[in-house]
């Protein structure tokens, strides 16, 4: 067995894969699939200060090679998940991260204080984009100075690991990860869904009620790919890669590009097993290629 | 045919499976449907009547995500999963390329199916339409196998989409309407004259969504029960995605995980 043991600020995992916020439910629904406790984290639905219903139906759309969605963060408020949520899952013998998100600074700050209370969530990815809501969201992702408000807001109030997900959907996303450092985020994961769009030619009507929704998937992954690159050469503090990885050999070309660890999304909904095999296929890769640790390969695509 | 009687099981606790299911059998029914028979070599999962499985189609590249598929019917004594499709995209139409001895990826069983009449409802109407008449064979099944006399309106807009009436006819009495008058009633399902000539006391519904709304709207009318199965576009089929949703009288809930089954009392449906 190589080395796959990761760490992220002060976040301890056995392995570099982690699931993706709004693929992977609390874990349970997996639970007949797969060993939860083989996972390095399991990051749990957006959550927000007050229960949103989401956007209406229909809020998905299958594109080629992905999926449009625009479920608009629906769940049921940061009490209800500290109250009944928490307490049937904080036992689960793996990271289990929040994805936290709000409308405003507030919210953030709020909503981050409330799980920082909570013993066994030992980090949290801060959503500053999310493309489904009207208000805040993504709106704090895109530029640097909201982007470093929120994150030096939610900073103090937050004392474990904060982890920011950053958006695709800007001009230059290391710019944005470098505010995000210099405001005190641990760590940056990306990428969160694309902007994009769906139509049913025949009807003449777009596909999700929104409209626009956020594209992920397979067809993102060279998006994402470039991305992790510009980002990790931009800053110090580690990267998590995400966006379209749907097996091992994807999942080797962010760490490559210089992911310390990945999340997989997506590809939950086809396997509800891929996260496994991901694993298993790491570790093989790495012993096939002669490495001891997972850290031996984050950034090592040779360029020259 | 053989179907065992399911209904004791608690269906929020079953067991989900990933299985790689073989097909014994892919029929051609009336040019654009299809009856796939699947079975394994191990003992298939208990199932009850509207669930359904999420199917993986290979080799299509319009086809991403998994498809949601009723499960049509279990066969116990053969140990066969039988599924009705009907054929209308790349995907269906890469299925409909299977042949005898072929691997299908399914996970399965999914959702919450129909609910078992209470002691005071006897006479039960299964409404279907289309290839939404799937589920409801098995339930049909089940029900007989519980001892009710179940009566089947199936509708469909002309008699070559009309499918399975042999199988419904094993469990009850039948009754057809098609749009064009090619077989049965002309008409709409809510028009056929049985709704005039008997009382129900239970509706169970799978089908288009006008229809299953207008056999709602008839049910409401007349003070009877009525479940129905919904189709929303899913992805996860588990309930971690949240796409599937419906408006409930509790807020949005998943179809896939809360239903696909629903009590129309619980639905927001203007009706």
């Amino acid at each position: 067995m190589a080395d796959l043991t990761t760490n992220i600020g002060k976040l301890v995992m056995k392995n570099p894969v982690m699931t993706a916020s709004g693929t992977f439910g609390y874990g349970e629904e997996f639970a007949d699939f797969i060993d939860l406790s083989r996972l390095g984290g399991i990051i749990v639905k957006g959550t927000t200060l007050k229960r949103r219903e989401g956007n209406p139906y229909p809020r998905m759309a299958e594109t080629p090679s992905g999926m449009i969605n625009a479920v608009g963060l629906q769940n049921k408020g940061v009490d209800y998940f500290v109250e009944h949520i928490y307490p049937r899952i904080k036992d689960t013998d793996t990271n289990i991260l929040v994805n936290v998100s709000g409308s405003t600074i507030d919210d953030y700050v709020a909503t981050a204080e409330c799980i920082n209370a909570l013993d066994k969530i030992p980090a949290i990815e801060l959503n500053i984009s999310c493309p489904n809501v009207k208000e805040g969201g993504m709106a704090f992702g895109t530029s640097c100075t909201s982007a470093a408000n929120v994150v030096a807001a939610v900073r103090k109030a937050y004392d474990k690991t904060l982890i920011v997900k950053l958006s695709p959907n800007v001009t230059n996303i290391a710019e944005i990860a470098k505010a995000v450092e210099d405001a005190g985020a641990d760590s940056v994961s990306l990428i969160n869904t694309l902007m994009g769009m769906a139509i049913d030619a025949e009807k003449r009507k777009p596909l999700i009620s929104t409209i626009t929704g956020g594209l992920s998937g397979a067809c993102v992954k060279p998006i994402a790919l470039r991305m992790v690159w510009q980002v990790a050469k931009a800053v110090k503090i580690p990267v998590v890669g995400l966006g379209g990885i749907m097996n091992a050999t994807d999942a080797i070309e962010f760490f490559l590009a210089g992911a310390s660890a990945i999340e997989i999304g997506t590809a939950n909904f086809i396997d509800p097993t891929v996260t496994i095999k991901v694993i298993d296929g790491i570790n093989d890769y790495l012993e096939r290629h002669g490495f001891k640790s997972i850290r031996d390969i984050v950034g090592a695509l040779e360029t020259a | 045919m053989d179907s065992s009687n399911p209904c004791t099981t608690l269906q929020k606790d079953m067991r989900k499976y990933l299985l790689d299911l073989t097909v014994n059998s892919n029929e051609r029914l009336n040019g654009n449907y299809i009856l796939m028979k699947f079975t394994s070599e191990e003992r298939l999962p208990d199932m009850l009547p509207g669930q359904f499985a999420e199917i993986r189609v290979d080799g299509s590249t319009t086809t991403f995500l998994r498809r949601p598929i009723s499960i049509h019917f279990v066969d116990r004594a053969t140990n066969e999963l039988w599924f009705l499709i009907q054929l209308v995209g790349d995907g269906t139409r890469k299925l409909a390329e299977l042949k005898k001895g072929d691997k299908l990826n399914v996970m399965l069983p999914l959702g919450n199916g129909f609910s078992m009449p209470t002691s005071a409802q006897e006479e039960l109407l299964l409404v279907g339409g289309g290839v939404g008449t799937a589920p409801l064979l098995m339930l049909g099944a089940v029900l007989r196998n519980l001892g009710y006399a179940p009566t089947f309106l199936l509708g469909a807009r002309s008699k070559k989409d009309l499918l399975q009436l042999d199988a419904f006819e094993t469990y009850g009495q039948t009754f057809v309407t098609t749009e064009d008058a090619t077989f049965g009633e002309k008409g709409f399902v809510t028009n056929h004259t049985i709704l005039q000539q008997k009382k129900f006391d239970k509706i169970y519904t799978c089908g288009p969504t006008p229809m299953m709304k207008a056999v709602a709207a008839y049910a409401a009318k007349n003070g009877i029960d009525c479940e129905v199965s919904l189709e929303n576009k899913m992805a996860c089929g588990l309930g971690a995605c949240l796409c599937c949703v419906t408006e409930t009288q509790e807020g949005h809930k998943c179809v896939c995980s809360d239903g696909p089954v629903f009590n129309i009392k619980d639905l927001k449906w203007q009706i």
